[in-house]
């Protein structure tokens, strides 16, 4: 039985909780009283249809993206195809390695041609596509275990950084990784390309062959998987420091290659306990703008993620 | 399109994804899952259901699709528990489930919140008259030192785990063995440890414990020579003496202060071994899995041969073990040889009852943690308050619905039987540290006084609409109520 799509406010009565089958979005808007009832309302009107268009051409999200491969139809498809294509010629990727980030973009575009804000998210379970009017900023933390998440560091965004979306990818998360990382944390122009970039980082941090990480075909799991044979990571045994540096290493390499081709802004790579951060590119001398904006150093250190250590909870 | 697919695969029809599950996993979604070849929904945050059937602990109830309307449970009576519901950590406050509701005809409000707890460890008792190891030895998983062997109690070694010590003080690798350790006990998994010159043992909380590879089945009633005293005069004028075989003291009827005060005539019986006061010997023989921790099959191997001077023709003789596990019955010939006999109906009930007074061998795990000023500041404006609250016994304290132990002194710090918490109660962060379910359950304008977040109440059935999180789980059985804590539980 088709369930219908959930839309209601979260009890703080800020915070808006649409949820269709595998899509589950917290959105906040800033704004005026009316601007952001308008935003809400326009975020729940795209979100109604969003699932069923992706639904329609989901066999063909399934498979392998080849430059030469059937372009999909739908808006949203289109984009995810556009934003894993960069990546096809070497590896692996179907379209739905950016599904998340592409549907958290489509949502907070509908929301801001809806209404002006001053600031806005949509979070779809960590792929976040963010929306900042000039002066404003978000603070942000990071998570490298989803199924128990205390913060290894956090960043904020300013509206003068050119990062508006954040994706995280690990084997511990929802989707499969084909890689070891517990969590990689990309910063990019937008969030589908931030959701395939993390993809494929957090598919490099790996041991290939390594005995202690124990990989099944993804069809074993999940019959219908868009991976298909390809063995997806369940299981690390914890790591010698030199292998958790030999891994990290593979993902940081190409993140940089990534970010050297203006596919991301940077990353933070995290693989038991350790964290590794590719800061963004060294500046251009100012003035020079990018993205059509403009960057001054101070916004540049703080679109750079800052990790603010490790703390010791004590409940 | 996939193919083929195992039989028992469903296709989940919740939304167009229309997902293959394959038996034991959850679609895409994570909210639907293929469980023995039925969709079911499954939700992570736990209420407990008051069980009117009595009897069934922690039976997993798992909402299926289309079974609700909201009604039925208006007349069921249900509590949030903490688990699964998030915490307050790193924001503070407040805490995630803030519930009121009613419990005839007053306001309660229950405070819900999981607590990340760097300061824990869990306490084990283990059911075993076998030596662990030197007290204050260290107990290893995996290598790394997780705690060390406390006392012994009577018929229990005690070992005390994690602690803020392990967890954060010692190497990173320690830490996060201790951690996980700590977790597999509290979430009921099996754990093997070994003691530093002592043994290996497996344990799970509620299980019997495995020693040395060997299943620990029953505690001893006593030592021998107890077993002899506690006996003495169901045996009196059935049986002319009675030997209790044990591997720590072996008691002996005729010669032990309890026969001698019922004037049970001496028999001269000699047992191998050495004597240490009248009536109970040590080291009868290697300690083993034969009869009474010995290593011994045949009890007659512990005897010398009785002499004229005192032994007679016909003379009855009862030889069991301190569980009553094993046990044989003599009678000497004319050469006074004893020779085996079927266990007159006189004394098969003294020997069912040492087996009755031997309880299963457990073992038991309790949580033990401090609610600090982050977890309590998620309770209320002013954390102090709260702790003065529960040490009046305003606010009750329950941990998955489970009772707590109240520490007295400072501070919250509480202990917790794991068994009576839902399965998969406790979770960790890589800090690391647990993260336990904890509720505060007071009446409303207690809340209001202590500088509770009012704010933030919101009404039970408010809760339990949000049902496409939620689990339920039948309240265990000897668990009083969390909102009616003075009523007896289901069970008595």
């Amino acid at each position: 039985m088709r369930e219908p799509a959930l839309i209601r406010m979260l009890p703080d009565g800020r915070r808006l909780h649409l949820h269709d089958g595998p899509i589950d979005l917290i959105i906040e808007a800033s704004g005026g009283p009316s601007a952001i009832s308008a935003a809400y309302k326009a975020a729940a009107r795209r979100f109604t249809t969003i699932l069923d268009e992706l639904c329609r051409e989901l066999p063909l999200l399934r498979s392998q993206a080849h430059k030469d491969s059937e372009r999909p139809r739908g808006v949203v498809a289109r984009r995810m195809f556009a934003a894993v294509e960069p990546y096809c010629e070497e590896r692996f990727i179907t379209p739905m390695a950016a599904v998340a980030g592409c549907v958290a973009q489509e949502i907070l575009a509908a929301m801001t041609a809806a209404a002006p804000l001053e600031r806005a998210y949509v979070n779809n379970g960590g792929d976040i596509a963010l929306h900042l009017a000039s002066s404003q900023s978000y603070r942000i933390g990071m998570v490298e275990r989803p199924d128990h998440p205390s913060l290894f560091g956090s960043l904020e965004i300013t509206a003068a950084d050119p990062v508006r979306g954040i994706a995280t990818s690990g084997w511990r998360g929802r989707s499969f990784s084909l890689g070891i990382a517990d969590a990689v944390t990309v910063l990019a122009d937008c969030a589908v390309a931030a959701d395939a970039a993390a993809t494929v980082i957090a598919n490099a941090v790996d041991l290939p062959d390594h005995p202690g990480v124990a990989r099944i075909p993804a069809r074993e799991i999940s019959p219908d998987s868009d991976l298909g044979d390809l063995r997806v990571t369940r299981g690390v045994e914890p790591l010698s420091q030199p292998e958790i540096d030999a891994a990290l290493d593979n993902g940081l390499r190409v993140a940089t290659l990534l970010r050297d081709k203006g596919l991301i802004h940077s990353a933070a790579l995290c693989l038991q306990t350790c964290v590794r951060v590719l800061t963004a590119k060294p500046l251009l001398p100012a003035g020079h703008s990018r993205g059509g904006s403009l960057m001054s150093p101070e916004s540049q250190i703080r679109s750079q993620l800052e990790l603010a250590g490790r703390t010791n909870p004590h409940a | 399109m996939p193919d083929v697919f195992p039989p028992d695969t469903v296709r989940c029809d919740a939304c167009p994804v229309l997902c293959y599950i394959k038996r034991g996993h959850a679609g895409a979604c994570d909210r639907y899952a293929n469980i023995e070849g039925q969709l079911v929904r499954v939700d992570p945050h736990i209420l407990l259901d008051r069980a009117k059937s009595q009897g069934t602990p922690l039976v997993p109830f798992l909402e299926r699709e289309g079974d609700w309307d909201g009604k039925i449970m208006k007349g069921r009576e249900m509590f949030v528990t903490a688990i699964g519901a998030g915490t307050t950590y790193p924001d503070y406050k407040p805490a995630p489930f803030i519930v009121s509701s009613e419990v005839e005809g007053v306001d309660m409000v229950t405070v819900v919140t999981e607590g990340i707890f760097s300061y824990c460890g869990v306490k084990l008792k283990i059911d075993t008259d076998r030596h662990l190891g030197p007290e204050r030895n260290l107990v290893r998983a995996q290598g790394e030192p997780v705690g060390h062997v406390t006392t012994a109690e009577y018929g229990s070694q005690m070992l005390s785990l994690g602690g803020v010590h392990h967890l954060t003080g010692g190497s990173k690798s320690e830490g996060r063995v201790t951690c996980e350790t700590l977790l597999d006990l509290c979430n009921g998994k099996e754990v093997q440890l070994t003691i530093d010159e002592g043994a290996s043992v497996r344990v799970a909380a509620g299980k019997p414990p495995e020693v040395n590879g060997q299943r620990e089945e029953r505690m001893r009633v006593g030592c021998g020579s107890a077993t002899i005293g506690m006996f003495a005069k169901q045996w009196f004028g059935k049986v002319d003496d009675v030997v209790v075989v044990d591997d720590h003291i072996t008691g002996v009827l005729s010669e032990h202060q309890a026969g001698k005060l019922l004037g049970v005539r001496e028999t001269g019986i000699a047992i191998h071994g050495r004597r240490s006061t009248p009536g109970r010997y040590f080291q009868v023989a290697e300690p083993g899995t034969g009869w009474g921790g010995t290593n011994i099959s045949d009890p007659l191997t512990i005897l010398k041969p009785f002499k004229a001077k005192f032994a007679w023709p016909h003379l009855r003789l009862l030889m069991v073990s301190t569980t009553g596990e094993q046990f044989a019955y003599y009678e000497l010939d004319e050469d006074l040889r004893p020779v085996e006999k079927e266990l007159p109906d006189a004394l098969k009930e003294s020997v069912g009852r040492i087996r009755e007074n031997c309880e299963p061998a457990l073992t038991t795990v309790l949580f033990m943690g401090g609610a600090g000023g982050s977890l309590r500041a998620g309770v209320t404006e002013n954390p102090v308050k709260l702790t003065d609250s529960v040490k009046r016994k305003l606010t009750r304290v329950t941990c998955g619905g489970a009772p707590a132990y109240i520490w007295p002194g400072g501070g919250i710090t509480f202990m917790v039987d794991v068994t009576r918490m839902p399965e998969n109660a406790f979770g960790y962060v890589p800090t690391p540290a647990l993260v336990a379910p904890v509720e505060f359950t007071l009446k409303k304008d207690d809340y209001a006084a202590l500088g509770g977040h009012v704010d933030y109440v919101r009404p039970l059935s408010d809760v339990l609409r949000e049902k496409e999180r939620q689990r339920q789980f039948v309240s265990h059985a000897q668990n009083p109520w969390p909102l009616k804590p003075h009523e007896e539980s289901s069970e008595s």
